[in-house]
C-alpha cells in the first residue's frame, strides 16, 4: 500500500482546550457553538473522561466499514488515506451508521434532505499537501499530522521512551485491520471508553466472503431448478401419456422445453 | 350474514381510521424530517420500518416462492390451490417493503441510485436489487390472474409458457433476498447480541423464512375462508402444516447447532432482557407451533392450525426485530417507535389487507387456477362473469 496520511492523537498531552474542534468547525463552515458529542454539525469533540481528555472522530479506517456496506459507493477511502463522502450520491438507508465499528456516522436528522456527516480529515487540504485543520490548531501537539508509518513509529518510541507513563498500545495500529486515526493514552483505552472488543480484522471481508459466491450460487442453483423441473415434469408428462394411450410409450428425446410446456399446457389433446 | 355485514363494516371504519391518521403522519415524516417525527437517532438509525416492514415483511411474503417451487418445480400438485394467493402475499408485501422504505429512506427520491451507482462490496446493493428484479417476477407471476379475470384466454397461455422460467427466477431471487437480509447483519459482530449474531444469518434467514412461508399461507387462507365464507379445504392446511413442522424443526436444528458451535448457549440461560425475548421467539416461532400441528386433533382442526401458524409468524416477526433492533440494544441504546412510525406501518398492513381483500373478491386467486386447467370460482362472482368465464372455458378444458 501507498503511504498515507494519518493523526495520531497523544491523549497525554491533550489539555482540552478545543482548538481542534473550534478549527474543525471553521474549516467545515460548521455552526461555531461547542458540542460534547459527535453530530451532523460536529465532526470532531473533545470530551472528558475523568482526568483526561480524549478526542472523538472518524478513525479513517484502512479499509473502511462504511466504504464496504454503502449500496451506491457515497464514501471512498483515498489514497491520501482520508474517507470521504459523496452526498449527491446518498440514498439515505443509513447501513454505513449501523455497520461503524466506531459509530461513528452522525445524520442530519432534522433535515428534509438529510446527509450523513463525519470527519473526512480534511480531504481537500490535505490533497493539497497541507495539515488537517485540527492538528494545524493543537496547541499542545496533542495532535499531529504525518505519515502513517512515521506516525506508528514515533507512537512506539513513546511508549518505549516513557513506559510509565503509556498504557502499551497504540491504538488503531491493527484495530479492524488498522485505521489512520492513532491513539496514544495513559490508560487502559476500555477506561476511556474505547471499544476494545473490536479485534485486528476488518469487517468488511465478513460480507464479501458472503457476496462473492452469489455468482456461483445462481449458476449452479439456476442448473440444479431447471433439472429438476425438468426431470419432475417430464415424468408427470410421460406418466400422463402413457395413462392416455394405455401402454408405454417412449417420447422423442428431442422436444424443446418450451414446446412440451406449450403442449402439456393447451394442445395437448 | 348480519353479522358478517357488521363485522366488515367495523373493520371498514377502523380501515379509514387507520389510513387517515396514517396520512397525517406520513406528512409529517416528509414535512418534519426523520428527526421529529421518529424515534431513530444517530446511536438506533434502523427502527420499526426496517425491523419489522422490511425485514419481517421480506419473510412473511417468502410462501411465494416456497410454494412456486413446491408446486412447479417438484410437482406437488395437492399444494396447487394456494400458490396464487402465496403469490399475492408476497406480491403486496414486496410492494409495502418498497413503499416502507420510501418513507424510511432519508432521501427517497434517490431510491433509484443504486440502479446505476453500484458497490458490488455491499449487501444492501444485493438487497436492492433482489428488491427491483423479485417485484418483476412476482408481477408477472400474478398477472395471469388479470388476464383470467378480463378473460384473455390468449394472453394466460403465452404467460403459462413463461411459468417455469418464472418460477425459477423468483426462487433464485428470493433465496437470495431472503438471505441477504441476514447477511446484512454480518458485519455488526461488536454490536448484536451473540444469540443472534452469527456468520450462518444468511442461512438462517432463509430456513425461517421458508417455514413462516407456509406459515402465512395457513393465515390467509383461514381468514379468507372465514371472511368470504368459504368452505376451506382441509387437507391443504394439514399438508401445509406439515411442511410448516417440518422445516420449523429444521430450524431448530439449525439454531442450536449453530448457538453451541459458536459457544454461546450459556447467554439462554442468563437473566438478561436478550434472553428472555429469545424464549419468547423461540417459544411463539418454534415450539408452540410444532407442538400445535404434532397434535394430530388440532392439525385436522383449521382453526387450530391457524393458531400454530399466526404463532409462528409472530415468532418470527420477533426474531426480525431482536436481530434489527433489541439484540443491538444493549449497544447501540433505547428506542421506541414513534406515533407515527407506527401508524404509517399500520397504514401499510392495512393497505395490505385491503389489496388482498379485493383481490380475492374480485380476481380468481383461491381454488385451482386456469393453470391447472380447472375453472376458477371467485367469491364475486356475478352472472355477468360467469358469462365471460365460460366464454373462456374451450381453452381451459382442454388444459387437462
Amino acid at each position: 500500500m501507498d503511504r498515507q496520511r494519518a493523526l495520531l492523537i497523544d491523549i497525554t498531552r491533550c489539555v482540552g482546550c478545543g482548538a481542534c474542534s473550534e478549527a474543525c468547525k471553521t474549516a467545515n463552515k460548521l455552526p461555531p457553538e461547542t458540542e460534547k458529542t459527535l453530530s451532523a454539525t460536529a465532526y470532531t469533540v473533545v470530551q472528558e473522561k475523568g482526568d483526561y481528555f480524549v478526542r472523538d472522530l472518524c478513525r479513517h479506517c484502512q479499509q473502511p466499514t462504511c466504504v464496504s456496506v454503502c449500496p451506491v459507493g457515497a464514501f471512498e477511502k483515498t489514497a491520501d488515506g482520508p474517507v470521504t463522502y459523496d452526498g449527491d450520491k446518498c440514498i439515505g438507508c443509513r447501513y454505513c451508521m449501523t455497520a461503524c465499528p466506531f459509530s461513528i456516522p452522525r445524520y442530519e436528522w432534522t433535515s428534509r434532505a438529510p446527509l450523513v456527516r463525519k470527519c473526512i480529515m480534511c480531504s481537500e487540504r490535505v490533497k493539497e499537501g497541507k495539515m488537517t485543520a485540527c492538528s494545524e490548531a493543537c496547541p499542545a501537539e496533542a495532535t499531529v499530522f504525518g505519515w502513517r508509518d512515521e506516525l506508528i513509529a514515533d507512537a512506539h518510541r513513546r511508549i518505549s521512551e516513557n513506559p510509565d507513563g503509556y498504557y502499551n498500545l497504540v491504538y488503531g495500529e491493527n484495530e479492524v485491520g488498522g485505521t489512520n486515526v492513532l491513539f496514544l493514552s495513559p490508560v487502559n483505552f476500555a477506561d476511556l471508553g474505547f471499544p476494545t472488543n473490536l479485534g485486528n480484522a476488518a469487517l468488511p471481508p465478513l460480507t464479501w466472503e458472503v457476496l462473492e459466491k452469489i455468482p456461483n450460487f445462481v449458476v449452479a442453483s439456476g442448473v440444479i431448478l431447471g433439472g429438476l423441473w425438468w426431470l419432475i415434469n417430464r415424468r408427470a408428462t410421460v406418466d400422463e401419456l402413457r395413462h392416455q394411450t394405455g401402454e408405454s410409450h417412449p417420447q422423442h428425446p428431442g422436444q424443446s422445453a418450451s414446446t412440451r410446456t406449450h403442449q402439456a399446457g393447451g394442445e395437448s389433446r | 350474514m348480519n353479522r358478517w355485514t357488521e363485522k366488515l363494516t367495523f373493520w371498514r371504519i377502523m380501515f379509514v381510521i387507520i389510513l387517515a391518521v396514517g396520512m397525517v403522519a406520513g406528512f409529517r415524516r416528509f414535512y418534519l424530517g426523520l428527526g421529529a417525527t421518529t424515534g431513530l437517532s444517530d446511536q438506533v438509525p434502523w427502527g420499526m420500518w426496517i425491523g419489522f416492514d422490511v425485514m419481517s415483511g421480506v419473510a412473511l411474503a417468502a410462501g411465494g416462492f416456497t410454494l412456486s417451487a413446491l408446486v412447479y418445480i417438484f410437482n406437488l400438485k395437492q399444494f396447487h390451490a394456494v400458490v396464487r394467493p402465496a403469490i399475492l402475499t408476497a406480491f403486496l408485501g414486496y410492494i409495502l417493503v418498497a413503499v416502507g422504505l420510501l418513507f424510511d429512506l432519508g432521501r427517497p427520491w434517490y431510491i433509484w441510485h443504486p440502479i446505476f451507482f453500484r458497490n458490488p462490496h455491499s449487501v444492501m446493493l444485493e438487497v436492492a436489487w433482489c428488491v427491483m428484479l423479485y417485484l418483476t417476477v412476482l408481477a408477472f407471476e400474478f398477472v395471469p390472474a388479470f388476464f383470467e379475470r378480463l378473460g384473455w384466454g390468449k394472453a394466460v397461455k403465452v404467460m403459462k409458457i413463461g411459468t417455469p422460467i418464472l418460477v425459477i427466477l423468483g426462487v433464485l431471487l428470493s433465496s437470495l433476498h431472503q438471505s441477504s437480509l441476514g447477511s446484512l447483519f454480518l458485519i455488526v459482530p461488536n454490536k448484536l447480541h451473540p444469540l443472534w449474531y452469527s456468520a450462518r444469518l444468511p442461512y438462517l434467514f432463509f430456513v425461517s423464512a421458508m417455514s413462516v412461508g407456509f406459515a402465512m399461507v395457513i393465515v390467509e387462507s383461514y381468514l379468507s375462508s372465514r371472511a368470504f365464507r368459504k368452505e376451506l379445504e382441509r387437507p391443504i392446511i394439514t399438508d401445509l402444516g406439515r411442511a410448516m413442522m417440518v422445516s420449523l424443526i429444521f430450524l431448530a436444528v439449525l439454531r442450536g447447532q449453530d448457538l453451541i458451535g459458536r459457544g454461546s448457549l450459556g447467554y439462554m440461560f442468563q437473566a438478561t432482557t436478550e434472553a428472555g425475548l429469545f424464549w419468547l421467539e423461540i417459544g411463539l416461532g418454534i415450539i408452540i407451533p410444532v407442538i400445535l400441528v404434532a397434535i394430530p386433533k388440532i392439525r385436522s382442526h383449521p382453526q387450530g392450525m391457524f393458531y400454530a401458524g399466526l404463532s409462528a409468524v409472530l415468532g418470527l416477526i420477533l426474531n426480525r426485530m431482536n436481530v434489527s433492533i433489541t439484540g443491538m440494544a444493549a449497544k447501540l441504546g433505547d428506542y421506541f417507535p414513534s406515533w407515527e412510525e407506527l401508524s404509517i406501518t399500520a397504514m401499510l398492513v392495512a393497505l395490505g389487507f385491503a389489496a388482498f381483500a379485493w383481490a380475492v373478491k374480485n380476481l380468481p386467486v383461491f381454488g385451482p387456477s386456469p393453470w391447472t386447467g380447472t375453472v376458477v370460482i371467485t367469491p364475486a362472482l356475478e352472472t355477468e362473469r360467469v358469462a365471460r368465464q365460460a366464454e373462456l372455458q374451450p381453452a381451459r378444458v382442454s388444459i387437462q
